[in-house]
């Protein structure tokens, strides 16, 4: 099992560099010029000498490989940077922000597993009643939808309407509904889809029929059995779906005027601000990458034919 | 007086049974005019080829179709009690406890991510109140008596790292565990190599003269029924066509559909001219 | 779900349903100037926010200008640069998958290895981050889809030339005497359809979104010109007295999204095309 983990652990680094090398050389290939950017921002004149220096300063008149490693290097001790704008470091800016996006994450993840587990699993066991059409209008609806006019929609029936939540704005739990549910909702779509679809095929198994003959109440069989085995493409599902969480977030936090992680980025997008912008797109990936290798690991321990046949000796 | 005896020794009896399925093209029958008899201590055994309505059969006594799309008619009676349209509440307590059923593909009848000692505890403790630790050890001793090696270790093992042999004797011990009148064997060794087959056999036949269970031994294998069966039912298309004694049935058929079936198997002629089959 | 959906509506016609608003869409997007009441840039100070009337069907925004007018418009840019995006990048994705295909060894095994890694990032993360890049701006926001969207139609066509490069029927085609267009277009081409038409509905649908979602963000489209998302973007401001500023746009997005999104499923089910998740 640890060799396993370890193993994996070392094929992300290939994936990572991968990553570094794809921003760095964006920015190297963009016609962009970072030091222009930077004063730009800054509100100085660029003249010839200033913006020399600047690229000296920046290390772009380097070669792209020793920029390449430098900028690796820097990485590692989370240097991603100064932010044009601010002038602040960049770790420092994106760690003051990070809580609020986290907080909007883990309360959309939760909306979102405490509805669609539920209304997945009812929708397969329960197939083709009422609530099972239901649950696929409401995938249907969720993946179609455009997030931002649902956020809007909600704000406007539950603020503006009904002023049961405030409109934009963080500070008590009831800031965080809104922007949860919206945040949500595609997610919804998905997992019930996700969940029904492999209810629907564990049903058919010899071994549901063989709990039956043996007596065993079909509460059991459903509730214990088939749901242990069926939730496991789900927790898969939930993994990879981890993008869609990062994307939604950005157009979330847009809405509602969230001070998070995504509306800097595309705040910093706005400016030019190029230091957060890499800095950004190389949290995602890593975010992704993470997230990859522990709905794997989550897997294993649901499922106890991967773990015991996957490279590790008995 | 001694009417009333024959009845008493029959455990299960299945009169006139008619099943038919609701399809987009109307109704279909699956069994018509079934009639069966299963006394105590015997094995009856039921032939037929694939799609005949065997396992249509079993299904229905043990009121496993779907009541949405399927209808079964008749009567078919445990030790005098009718189990045709009992409530699903009741036909949970006698399935599994008085009619035990054995699957065909042993790999796939267990849930894969529970233990064999997890599913075989929930076995017995649905129908018997006890704790953890008594149902273990009935399921043991249930183990032991198929010869299972190990049984304590092997209970912690999940379905896929045993063979198929072994889940089916597992089968077997969970069958046999709550001493039922009834077992329902639907192709029990199809799935297994000619050893293991002997063994499955050999093990039922124990059940049946230990606790007096009847069998209801399905096959496609005459060579599996002509060894345990007592009796013998052939099936085609949903009907009875031929019942009678084993030794009967092999050596004079009536039927000709009985007469088919035993011609295609392949015979061993020894000191006799090969006679090809007209 | 498409049974669902025909068992609530009655319907037996998803498909040629759907494809006529498609058509219908289409027919409005390109007859816009026709067909639009006003001027969609038209700023009148006095006409602002105006409930709907004869001039205005659907009212004014909060510049005065005509909200059909602007609608219809903005079908243009969506369904326009949908299009735009789906031809180009079915070309990249042709070019390089066929020659990934063709090719094989380590070349073919690197670029699938890139395309997986694309196809598995979030698309709008990745649009973004060439934006970052490249600056806002339409132009950047419809090149940036073009790069993100060819890798799956890359993958496509390579998985195509692979089961092709092996199956009989071409040989057999060929030994036959069929000349290679006959082989391309009797044997080649059937296959191909199917899997392309639904990859394409669906992924017109996702561009449009994108395309909106961008210019809601004020990453795309820059005003004054008209496109749903940057509609939402301004209307916003006005949710409480004027929503439909806001709910106009979005509705017609969501209209368009699902007929695409119901064409998409429906010919997926016709044609027994998987599609990804």
């Amino acid at each position: 099992m640890v060799t396993y983990i370890l193993k994996r652990m070392i094929s992300i680094i290939p994936v990572f560099l991968f990553a570094t090398l794809l921003t760095t050389g964006m920015i190297h290939l963009s016609p962009v010029d970072p030091a222009e950017a930077y004063l730009t921002a800054a509100h100085i004149q660029p003249t010839d000498e200033i913006l020399a220096q600047k690229r000296q300063e920046f290390g772009l008149d380097q070669p792209f490989f020793i920029q390449y490693v430098n900028s690796i290097m820097k990485i590692c001790q989370l240097d991603f940077g100064i932010s044009y704008v601010s002038n602040k470091p960049v770790w420092d800016e994106v760690t003051n922000r990070m809580p609020a996006t986290i907080q909007l994450a883990l309360g959309s993840i939760l909306i979102a597993v405490l509805i669609s587990v539920p209304l997945g699993f009812l929708a397969g066991v329960k197939k083709n009643s009422v609530f099972d059409h239901f649950s696929r209008l409401l995938s249907f609806i969720g993946a179609s939808i455009p997030s931002f006019w649902f956020g809007y929609l909600l704000i406007f029936f539950f603020s503006v309407k009904l002023d049961l939540f405030p409109v934009e704005g963080t500070g008590t739990w009831q800031h965080l509904v809104l922007p949860s549910i919206t945040l949500a909702f595609p997610l919804i779509a998905i997992y019930t889809r996700l969940l029904r679809a492999s209810v629907l095929e564990n049903i058919e198994e010899p071994y549901v029929l063989f709990a039956r003959t043996r007596g065993i109440k079909e509460k059991t069989i459903m509730g214990k059995h088939v749901f242990r085995i069926a939730i496991s493409p789900m927790i898969t599902g939930l993994g990879m779906n981890l993008g869609k969480l990062l994307t939604g977030t950005i157009i979330v936090e847009a809405v509602f005027s969230w001070p998070g992680f995504g509306r800097y980025f595309i705040e910093a997008i706005f400016n030019r601000d190029i230091p957060v912008i890499q800095c950004y797109v190389l949290i995602a990936a890593s975010l992704f990458i993470i997230s990859n290798l522990l709905v794997d690991m989550i897997q294993m321990y649901i499922d106890p034919r991967i773990s015991r046949k996957e490279g590790y000796k008995q | 007086m001694s009417r009333l005896k024959i009845e008493e020794s029959n455990v299960l009896e299945v009169k006139d049974l008619h099943v038919h399925v609701k399809t987009k093209n109307g109704v279909t029958p699956l069994v018509q005019d079934l009639n069966l008899e299963l006394k105590r201590g015997s094995v009856l055994g039921l032939v037929g080829e694939s799609g005949c309505g065997k396992t249509v059969t079993s299904m229905s006594i043990l009121q496993l179709l779907d009541r949405k799309t399927s209808k079964i008619e008749g009567s078919i009676t445990l030790k005098g009690r009718e189990l045709n349209g009992l409530s699903d509440k009741e036909m949970r307590k006698i399935r599994g406890k008085d009619i035990a059923f054995i699957m065909q593909n042993p790999m796939n009848a267990f849930t894969p991510v529970f233990t064999i000692g997890h599913q075989f505890v929930e076995s017995i403790r649905t129908h018997r109140s006890c704790s953890k630790k008594q149902a273990t050890e009935l399921a043991i001793n249930a183990m032991h008596q198929v010869n299972l090696p190990n049984p304590g270790q092997l209970l912690n093992y999940y379905p896929f790292q045993l063979s198929g042999g072994m889940l089916q004797r597992v089968m077997i011990a969970i069958a046999a565990s709550t001493h039922p009148a009834v077992i329902i064997a639907d192709e029990p060794t199809t799935a297994l190599d000619v050893k293991n087959q002997k063994k499955v056999l050999c093990h039922l036949d124990k059940i049946r003269s230990e606790y007096g269970s009847a069998i209801l031994l399905i096959s496609h294998d005459l060579g599996v029924i002509s060894e345990m069966a007592d009796e013998v039912a052939v099936m085609q298309n949903g009907r009875i066509v031929e019942k009678a004694d084993v030794f009967q049935l092999f050596d004079e058929p009536q039927h000709e559909y009985t007469k088919k079936l035993l011609l295609a198997r392949p015979l061993l002629h020894v000191n006799q001219p090969i006679i090809p089959l007209a | 779900m498409i049974r669902s959906i025909q068992k609530m509506f009655n319907l037996q016609k998803v498909i040629p349903i759907c494809s006529i608003m498609i058509g219908i869409l289409f027919i409005l997007a390109i007859f816009a100037p026709l067909i639009a009441p006003n001027d969609p840039i038209a700023v009148n100070m006095a006409y602002k926010l105006q409930p709907p009337s004869m001039d205005f069907p659907l009212g004014t925004d909060q510049l005065g200008r005509c909200n059909l007018s602007r609608i219809l418009y903005g079908a243009r840019i969506s369904l326009g640069f949908a299009i735009l995006i789906f031809v180009s990048s079915i070309l990249i994705g042709l070019i390089v998958g066929t020659f990934s295909g063709y090719k094989g060894g380590w070349v073919d095994h690197v670029l699938m290895r890139f395309c997986d890694g694309v196809m598995a990032f979030p698309s709008l993360i990745l649009i973004l981050g060439l934006v970052g890049i490249f600056g806002p701006g339409l132009t950047q926001v419809i090149l940036a889809l073009m790069l993100v969207q060819w890798v799956y139609y890359a993958r496509m066509f390579r998985g195509m030339v692979l089961s092709l490069k092996e199956q009989n029927f071409i040989v057999a085609a060929r030994v036959s005497g069929s000349s290679k267009w006959k082989i391309i277009k009797n044997h080649i081409v059937p296959n191909v359809l199917p899997p392309l038409i639904v990859m394409g509905t669906l992924e017109m649908g996702w561009a449009i979104m994108d395309i909106s979602a961008m210019s809601f963000l004020g990453l795309g489209v820059q005003a004054p010109t008209p496109e749903w998302g940057a509609m939402i973007h301004e209307g916003k401001s006005y949710i409480r007295t004027n929503p439909e500023l806001m709910l106009y746009p979005g509705l017609i997005i969501m209209v368009v999204i699902v007929t695409f999104n119901l064409l998409g499923e429906a010919l997926s089910e016709r044609y027994g095309v998987k599609r990804r998740f």
